[in-house]
């Protein structure tokens, strides 16, 4: 076991967890700069990859890179404390403001800031939503899972995750049965 | 026991939440109404706040409704659980990355999912906008005219000028606070 690698890639992907806003894309130009042409640790075109398959496996796209790049350099375990160190920012970053912000909360005018912020919040959702469905609604059967779905998720009260296997078996069945037809 | 509960909420949460940060946020409002660790407005301003700090938005918002629900231990156990699917996942992946790639079976899922996330998170996003817009209650009738004033300047802003927008989220969190602060939202 290579200590010395270990905290490197702990610390390398700290640095970038400290200085990323917005994670996933916003993270790219950053990790070319560290991991490609700094450390040597991956190429552009495995970056390329890693952000692809980050995309269409589950939880949060930079995690899934840091694990990737990490289990290239130095194994499962190096996989595993390139995630703790990409992580590890956020974690020190947010409980220092979640604590400052529970304890201001009463305010009246931090009150007023948080109700203007709440509208800023769901124009960032709205603008979420229609990069995400330019890009996942491509024809009508994509559509109907959309409508299908958003309809399920309004009237019923559902958890997310049978919403979640349902959708991925009817696009299973659909992409093979269109395949035969 | 609340730890393990925690743990096992933001591990469904992260192996289910296909295609970035937002799409954990329909898993954070159906843990809220089933549990009661926090409220819609607390999600909201957690939103917001990982939007503004740096790090991934799905591991902020899970550190911070983790430290909400059971303080430090309670963000650090919530962190964790949001990311060890992935970590599994990942490493599995990267074991078998062609077949994985080229698989038309995983195609196929993914083919369904992600439609189904982006209906999830609009979900969401009314949920919030129900409370923003029109006090709670859609037919009310009642509209938030102050609200639906920042809304428009702010899609204007972030949509139709070339401009502004490319600028990051946070100025427009920044920008909304001190409207909100002034005009008394």
């Amino acid at each position: 076991m290579n200590i010395k690698l270990l905290a490197d890639l702990f610390i390398t992907f700290a640095k970038m967890g400290a200085v990323t806003f917005g994670g996933g894309y916003a993270m790219l130009p950053i990790l070319q700069r560290e991991i490609v042409e700094n450390k040597k640790w991956g190429t552009d075109e495995e970056l390329a990859d890693y952000y692809a398959i980050g995309q269409c496996t589950p939880g949060v796209i930079a995690v899934n890179v840091a694990t990737f790049i990490g289990r290239k350099t130095a194994g499962n375990l190096g996989g595993v404390i390139a995630t703790l160190g990409v992580v590890f920012p956020s974690l020190v970053i947010i409980v220092m403001l979640a604590g400052v912000i529970q304890a201001y909360s009463s305010l009246e005018w931090v009150k007023h800031a948080f109700a203007g912020i709440r509208v800023c919040v769901c124009v960032l959702i709205f603008n979420a939503v229609i990069k995400l469905f330019s890009k996942a609604i491509i024809d009508r059967w994509t559509l109907g899972i959309y409508l299908a779905v958003l309809a399920g998720s309004v009237y019923l009260n559902l958890s997310p995750v049978v919403f979640v296997v349902m959708a991925g078996i009817a696009g299973v069945i659909l992409k093979v049965r269109v395949k035969k037809s | 026991m609340i730890y393990a509960r925690l743990f096992w909420e933001f591990f469904q949460t992260g192996l289910f939440a296909v295609g970035g940060g937002m799409a954990t946020l329909p898993f954070l409002y159906s843990i809220s109404d089933r549990t009661g660790w926090f409220t819609h407005e607390q999600l909201a301003d957690m939103i917001a706040v990982s939007e503004s700090t740096p790090g991934a938005i799905g591991v902020n918002m899970a550190t911070y409704s983790g430290y909400i629900t059971a303080g430090l231990p309670g963000a650090v156990i919530s962190t964790t659980g949001l990311i060890t699917p992935s970590i599994i996942v990942i490493l599995l992946v990267a074991a078998f990355l062609n077949a994985f790639h080229e698989n038309r079976y995983v195609m196929g899922a993914f083919y369904g999912l992600r439609p189904a996330s982006s209906a999830m998170i609009t979900a969401a996003g009314l949920i919030l906008a129900r409370v923003v817009f029109f006090f709670g209650d859609f037919s009310g009738g009642n509209v938030n005219i102050k609200a639906a004033i920042l809304a428009v300047i702010l899609l204007v802003f972030t949509h139709m000028i070339a401009f502004t927008r490319k600028l990051h989220p946070v100025i427009w969190i920044a920008f909304s606070a001190i409207v909100g602060i002034i005009f008394e939202y």
